[in-house]
């Protein structure tokens, strides 16, 4: 495909790729986050600790996280429809549509990074904010989130990075972006300048990705 | 100030019962220091974290500053524990807050408001010396700062007591001291009561008005300082003010003089020789001076038996002096404990040439 024809689909796709892992990523955070948190308070010996509902979340999780991407995807049509019909169009085709599965999929993953990173705060922080009277959600913000934040900032770079491996899979249900960009022109196509500027941009997303996570990581750590 | 009760404290594991606490009843009074004693595994760390209940006891009851603890809500509870201060061994610092912001957050538990914060926060860094690290973070500071950093944040909502868990065991000797001595300032300035727990006795000696010791949960020895020493049984004072084994000899009178404040000031050793003619050979002693008071205990020897002696250690007594007569040599029984020291000992030395 010549270069000016393959300009604007680039960068169509390239906007529904950053639509498609922003809303997912902003879903994500609103769920796997405060998940990832419960899954450490309710555990035995956790502040609030309830270990049946401990093992029922870890068993939805471990659920989650077992199917292989494209299987959820097609699994969930469903319930994306349903989701969907929610914000009053019930479809379970399209970019907007894709962000069900995606959250679906990225939520227990980043729930267990957090989890493994609020865990690593040390006890004795989470009990001089006791001995000072500090109630649960006070700990749970001054405290988990606060020490754990450049652990989870890492967490949430890693998730991003998932989320667009994942998102290469919109086009089985019709959505766009980049992956698909590339299978449908570039590799059904047999065309491979489609592939290789693809494959590029990609790389320049992740590694950016990438970059900037390990700088916030590291500008509010103080260790 | 601080009052436990029978307080029991049984660590159930699966196959195992551990009691932690056994029957732990202290008293500290207001304004005083209070160490309590042990080796690790003691249970002297369950015992402190019981008094904010940060561990709930298994049984009994603690008293803090008049309110019973062990009977208030989760609610109340915290209210209480922002009047009780604690400092820890390895200090607990949040790694993301520098000074300032560590010492702020009891302020914003408590809902101080900003301006009050930023107030009370300069004044505190003052009080414990650390007014130009207010901007550093705790991983660029020294053991000791970190622990003055603990200090102001334990005292940030203006607590009667403080706790201190292990609050030098990771600091260096002279660090030691001088958060010691910060700690017995802020005793003096702010009215404080303080209880410790350590397993350095330098700590007790140092600081503490009254000390206990706890072995595998319980107390087995406790008073203030000057009554512990004057109890010639007691290991704390024993171990204290360490005179050693008494050296086998025939034809003396081995005595163990346990003074307590003002006697020292007058020269009993020296008196006691011009006074009745007789030949004092000091074989050890251990003073110190403990709350600005000269204690301590000595060991001397005195020509002739006990019977040739009474008029001289009554004199002693009569000064106000504790005097033991240690007559054990007589029934063997140091001779026999001796000769199994010694072979240990030479090798050493050996092994140091």
């Amino acid at each position: 495909m010549p270069w000016d024809e393959l300009r604007p689909l680039l960068w169509t796709a390239l906007q529904e790729t950053f639509t498609m892992v922003g809303w997912t990523m902003l879903l994500t955070v609103a769920i796997g986050l405060p998940l990832g948190i419960l899954l450490v308070l309710t555990d035995k010996g956790g502040l609030l600790a309830v270990p049946p509902v401990n093992k029922v979340l870890g068993f939805v999780v471990n659920v989650g996280r077992s199917f292989p991407f494209l299987i959820l995807l097609v699994a969930l049509i469903p319930f994306t429809r349903w989701v969907m019909g929610l914000f009053g169009q019930a479809t379970a085709i399209g970019t907007d549509a894709m962000v069900v599965p995606l959250t679906v999929a990225a939520v227990p993953f980043f729930a267990r990074l957090v989890e493994t990173s609020v865990r690593e705060v040390d006890r004795g922080l989470v009990e001089a904010a006791q001995a000072m009277g500090a109630s649960v959600p006070v700990i749970v913000r001054k405290v988990l989130v606060r020490e754990a934040l450049p652990s989870l900032v890492s967490g949430l770079t890693v998730t991003v990075i998932a989320v667009v491996g994942y998102s290469a899979f919109a086009g089985v249900i019709g959505a766009g972006g980049l992956g698909d960009l590339a299978i449908r022109y570039g590799y059904k196509n047999f065309d491979d300048r489609t592939m290789l500027v693809t494959v590029v941009v990609l790389i320049v997303i992740v590694q950016a990705v990438q970059l900037v996570g390990d700088f916030v990581s590291r500008r509010l750590s103080h260790r | 100030m601080i009052r436990t009760h029978a307080l029991t404290k049984v660590f159930r594991t699966r196959d195992r019962e551990v009691t932690a606490l056994d029957d732990v009843s202290l008293h500290v009074p207001e304004g005083e220091i209070f160490g309590v004693l042990g080796r690790s595994g003691a249970g002297k760390s369950t015992l402190i974290r019981t008094v904010n209940l940060l561990e709930r006891p298994t049984s009994g009851t603690v008293e803090v500053g008049g309110r019973e603890l062990t009977a208030l809500s989760a609610r109340e509870l915290r209210a209480e524990r922002l009047r009780i201060g604690m400092i820890f061994q390895h200090f607990n610092l949040l790694s993301g807050r520098d000074v300032a912001g560590n010492i702020a957050v009891p302020l914003e538990i408590a809902g101080v408001g900003r301006a009050e914060r930023t107030r009370k926060v300069a004044e505190l860094l003052d009080l414990v010396g650390l007014g130009q690290h207010a901007k550093a973070y705790p991983a660029q500071l020294s053991g000791g700062q970190k622990q003055r950093v603990g200090i102001a944040r334990a005292l940030a909502n203006d607590p009667r007591v403080l706790l201190c868990d292990e609050a030098t065991s990771a600091l260096d000797p002279e660090t030691t001291r001088s958060i010691l001595d910060l700690l017995r300032e802020l005793r003096a300035s702010l009215g404080l009561t303080i209880l410790l727990i350590t397993h350095e006795m330098d700590v007790v000696k140092s600081i503490c008005d009254s000390a206990a010791l706890m072995e595998a949960g319980r107390v087995v020895e406790s008073g203030t300082v000057t009554d512990l020493l004057a109890r010639p049984d007691s290991r704390l004072a024993r171990d204290m003010f360490p005179l050693g084994l008494p050296a086998p000899s025939t034809g003396t009178t081995i005595l163990d003089i346990t003074f307590r404040g003002a006697e020292t000031a007058h020269p009993f050793v020296s008196t006691l020789a011009r006074t009745y003619n007789v030949d004092v050979n000091i074989l050890g002693a251990a003073v110190e001076t403990l709350a600005g008071r000269q204690v301590g205990r000595m060991r001397i020897a005195l020509d002739g038996s006990f019977e040739d002696n009474v008029v001289p250690i009554g004199y002693l007594r009569e000064q106000g002096l504790q005097v033991d007569v240690l007559d054990a040599y007589d029934s063997g029984f140091a001779p026999a404990a001796l000769p199994a020291q010694l072979p240990d000992a030479v090798p050493t030395l050996v092994k140091e040439a």
